[in-house]
């Protein structure tokens, strides 16, 4: 248990400095890779392959165990049909996304240095996290 | 298009892709989680037992790293343009769309690429789509 929220912790610090390194906690730069028309920073897209390729393999090696190094399971979604709720979810975050250059990562990480707008963010994106779950609560009852 | 070759930096963001894809790697292999952030920060609005702690440390972790690296060095800048009215429209919509499609950039853009899921590979194509054509209507139909 313990060893679980030391690892969290220390991943998510990992986490946050990969965002601080790569770019990507800067909404400038993530706005200059959105900004096709304009003048192009490919940066971010090097930043997809980095992760990804380094993830990936750790994806493999999950994909041949049923429990984590620590004995605990390993939950994998499961989930492979493609609904209108993921699509337009992922469509409304993309427009989210464009708007500020704020995706919940960087947030978070440019909440930590300081940045008030970041804050005013996160408290926005929490806000709309609450509507969401009260919506579906209000559709079940 | 004109790429902009001096604000391209390719090998810090190498370097802090892997260092991500390096987290989503330990989470899953020591938490057996997906290292999705906004499920992560989501899942603290419903809480229920044994489920808070380790989102928490997750975020403290997150929220701290600029902190850990103040100690070390100057912070890289961070420019945020927008203004007030935008960022809290931004975030209601990144906040409630997100819970809808049920990921964002980590989720489904590192960890569910990664493992190949095809409901993250449309989610990723449909929110880098509208990414690109949402800056392109700020910065060149009504900014421009």
């Amino acid at each position: 248990m313990l060893l679980t929220l030391v690892s969290a912790l220390v991943v998510g610090l990992i986490f946050g400095t990969g965002l601080l390194v790569s770019g990507m906690a800067n909404p400038e730069k993530v706005l200059g890779f959105l900004d096709l028309a304009g003048h192009w920073d490919p940066s971010l897209a090097l930043v997809m392959v980095g992760a990804i390729a380094t993830a990936f393999v750790a994806f493999r090696l999950a994909s041949r165990r049923e429990r984590t190094f620590l004995g605990d399971p390993l939950r994998v979604p499961t989930r492979n049909d493609i609904d209108g709720r993921l699509l337009l979810g992922a469509l409304g975050f993309g427009i989210g996304w464009g708007m500020a250059g704020f995706c919940p990562g960087p947030a978070l990480v440019a909440l930590g240095a300081g940045e008030l707008k970041a804050m005013v963010f996160v408290v926005a994106m929490l806000a709309g996290m609450g509507l969401f779950e009260l919506i579906e609560r209000a559709r079940q009852a | 298009m004109t790429i902009d070759w001096a604000a391209f930096t390719p090998w810090s963001a190498l370097a802090g892709g892997v260092l991500i894809g390096l987290a989503a790697a330990l989470f899953l292999l020591v938490n057996g989680r997906i290292a999705g952030i906004s499920g992560i920060v989501g899942g603290l609005l419903t809480p229920s037992r044994g489920d808070v702690a380790w989102r928490v440390a997750f975020v403290a972790g997150m929220v701290g790293a600029p902190l850990v690296w103040l100690a070390v060095t100057s912070l890289p800048a961070i420019r945020i343009e927008a203004g007030y009215p935008m960022l809290i429209a931004a975030g209601l919509i990144v906040g409630i769309s997100t819970r809808y499609g049920a990921g964002c950039t980590s989720g489904h853009g590192v960890c569910g690429i990664s493992r190949l899921s095809p409901r993250s590979l449309v989610a990723t194509v449909a929110f880098m789509a509208t990414g690109f054509g949402t800056v392109y209507v700020l910065r060149h139909m009504i900014g421009g």
